[in-house]
């Protein structure tokens, strides 16, 4: 087991990585599923991050803080599902509008703060399987975001695909007008969907400011928020390959810190590139199987619904 | 329900220009309302941040040079939204052009010709249409999002600005600072009015409004956009081709994004630095929306966002606000601007509907 004790960082290193990207990603294929496309995630967790870092600064309490991150996500969803949901709004303008709010008022806030740290997010250890060689470490010593971004995975699967109330959200995401007159209450589900995406950027951005680097930087999330985007894509909306896609993505960026660390003549500039093109290329891709993308994409995503009659 | 909208059934003409008004009224109570959160007077911090610029001696040149960007790649990125291209990498655009057209003013440092600014003019241009041009590509032939393409551009734009100012591009004798040295003179745009920072690229971006409002109400170009925007499927019919449509908005936005950077290092900041651009990129969407995607209605939008800067700039140096505020405020204009929008097309109406008869 030696032999492969090197891997254990590494493979801790990607996990804190993909954790954002998994626990962002799950929130917005749930909002997308719904038929809303929300690009404000960016915005979202960067309030999260801020919210959750000087709640738990201030509290001295990490639960605080994370109730508090996943508050300030979906408050945030709020008040985009009221613009987009209830007035109408175009949905790529309202994301927009969120993601520039977000960064205002989250570099405000976080004005006195910089420079403080928090204690990072204790590690939950499950007894005995904690102590195992090799899978202890990296499967049973994790904090309780990381576990969250798992088990928040699992029942999004289970729910979409499993239960009578995923399959309803799953017909509005696919034709509202047609869920609409069976009778469901088609702006309500969105609107819960919408603030299940808030809730989930919200950790997002707690787990960027309490673990990542536990500490509060203006812009920190540093485009994470559009990667996770670019992850539902990736996934065809599908929950397993989200996980995939979340795990691709935190190896590439942990390869670009390492690659950078072995002091290869490359500016590190082009290597922290990596994550971004390795986003572009993804989309193209996934994105070039048309019939894919038709087949699995939500057929209303980004189209607002108005009852009428 | 109390409140309900119902179906106006057409456009209605007055909300389409009420409607950024009403959403000004209420950015500008809601600022209020934030500045009184935040412990300052809001009477005070409203006049410092819009009316204070406005009145000091030679703010107005300074609004136009702020605008002239946002109204220059705001008019680009209006001409595309309408034919739903949506383009929100202007950012990285514009960086690009500065380094296309920068790239020149360092390459022939010591040339005096008077050809130089011009190339460096183009050079801009087209370094923000190259720019544009990978999404375009990756969206005609790919069909990927030009939404999360262009944006992920626009960090690797950032990344190749920092890399080239620290790096191959860095002023031998700047202390280590990662900035180019200053352009030569014969590099820097002209200045309009002496006394001012008034340069020729605050009258090229009024050229440039008037262009563009004649493109989209005298041209078939214009005439396609419209339609593409409001009737994809009476655009199809007709025989309008997408992908042309997609090569057109995004190489006028990326072009026009190019040549704001450009005239903004060549300007007001005349050299390059990792700080060239203030979020012009992002804001011009905003500037897009709130001039109801008209060439015209840009121009207006973009002075009163380029007052949102200079505000900015007065609240931190006066009140020692962050700079933040500013993105603050413009996203709630935007919020703002986008609900009231629904009056566009619907009525408010109080009282229940009215039962259906039953058929």
């Amino acid at each position: 087991m030696s032999g492969v004790s090197w891997l254990v960082p590494v493979i801790l290193s990607v996990i804190s990585a993909s954790t954002p990207l998994l626990l962002a990603a799950t929130g917005e294929l749930v909002t997308e599923k719904s038929g809303v496309l929300n690009l404000g995630i960016e915005g979202m967790m960067l309030l999260g991050a801020i919210i959750g870092f000087a709640v738990t600064l201030t509290t001295g309490s990490a639960i605080l803080g994370i109730i508090a991150a996943a508050g300030a996500g979906i408050a945030m969803a709020f008040v985009f599902g009221v613009l987009t949901l209830l007035l109408l709004a175009n949905q790529v303008a309202a994301g927009l509008a969120l993601t520039i709010f977000g960064t205002g008022l989250s570099a405000l806030i976080g004005k006195s703060f910089v420079g403080n740290a928090v204690p990072v997010l204790p590690k939950l250890n499950l007894p005995i399987l904690s102590s195992l060689p090799f899978i202890g470490p990296i499967l049973f010593q994790q904090d309780a975001l990381v576990y969250a971004s798992f088990l928040l995975l699992v029942l999004v699967g289970w729910f979409l695909y499993r239960t009578h109330a995923g399959l309803v959200l799953r017909a509005v995401g696919d034709s509202h007008e047609a869920a609409h007159a069976i009778g469901y209450p088609v702006i309500a589900i969105r609107f819960g969907a919408v603030l299940f995406g808030g809730m989930t950027s919200g950790l997002a951005g707690a787990y960027m400011s309490l673990v990542y680097t536990p500490m509060w930087a203006e812009n920190m999330t540093a485009g994470r928020g559009w990667i996770a985007l670019a992850l539902v894509v990736f996934s065809t909306w599908r929950p397993a390959r989200l996980l995939l896609g979340a795990y691709l993505f935190g190896g590439i960026s942990i390869l670009q810190i390492y690659v950078q660390s072995m002091g290869l003549p490359i500016p590190s500039q082009f290597l922290s590139m990596l994550p971004y093109l390795a986003t572009v290329l993804v989309l193209v891709l996934i994105s070039r199987d048309r019939s894919r993308i038709r087949l699995n994409a939500p057929a209303c995503l980004g189209r607002p619904f108005h009852a009428t009659g | 329900m109390l409140l309900r909208l119902e179906p106006r059934g057409h456009h209605s003409i007055f909300w389409t220009y009420a409607s950024p008004l009403v959403a000004l009224a209420l950015t500008l109570l809601t600022s209020a309302l934030v500045f009184e959160i935040l412990g300052r007077d809001p009477e005070l911090a409203l006049y410092t941040f819009f009316i204070k610029p406005l009145v000091s001696p030679g703010s107005l040149p300074e609004l136009l040079v702020k605008a002239s960007p946002l109204i220059l790649i705001g008019t680009g990125l209006s001409l595309g939204f309408r034919a739903n291209v949506w383009n929100i990498g202007a950012e990285g655009q514009y960086t690009l052009g500065a380094l296309a057209g920068g790239g020149l003013a360092l390459l022939f440092y010591d040339s005096t010709s008077p050809l130089l600014l011009p190339a460096m003019i183009v050079a801009g241009a087209l370094g923000g249409m190259a720019w544009a041009a990978i999404p375009a590509f990756l969206r005609t032939h790919f069909n990927a999002s030009e939404i999360l393409t262009s944006l992920m551009l626009t960090y690797v734009a950032q990344l190749i600005l920092i890399y080239l100012v620290t790096g191959p591009w860095r002023d031998p004798e700047g202390y280590g600072f990662p900035q180019s040295r200053m352009f030569s003179d014969t590099a820097t745009m002209p200045i309009l009015v002496s006394g001012t920072r008034l340069h020729l690229g605050v009258l090229i971006a009024f050229i440039v409004v008037l262009l563009g409002w004649g493109l989209l109400g005298k041209s078939l170009v214009g005439f396609q956009l419209k339609v593409v925007g409001q009737a994809p499927r009476a655009a199809r019919y007709a025989g309008f081709s997408d992908k042309g449509l997609v090569w057109l908005a995004m190489m006028l936005g990326g072009g026009l994004a190019g040549a704001a950077g450009l005239f903004e290092v060549a300007g007001p900041v005349g050299q390059l630095t990792p700080q060239i651009s203030p979020g012009y990129g992002f804001t011009a969407i905003i500037v897009a929306f709130l001039g109801r995607l008209h060439p015209v209605g840009v121009l207006f939008a973009g002075l009163l966002l380029a007052l949102s800067y200079l505000g900015g700039d007065a609240a931190q140096i006066d009140l020692g606000l962050p700079s933040a505020v500013t993105n603050i405020f413009q996203g709630i204009l935007l919020f703002f601007l986008l609900g009231s929008d629904i009056l566009i097309l619907y009525r408010l109406r109080l009282g229940r509907r009215r039962e259906q008869p039953a058929s």
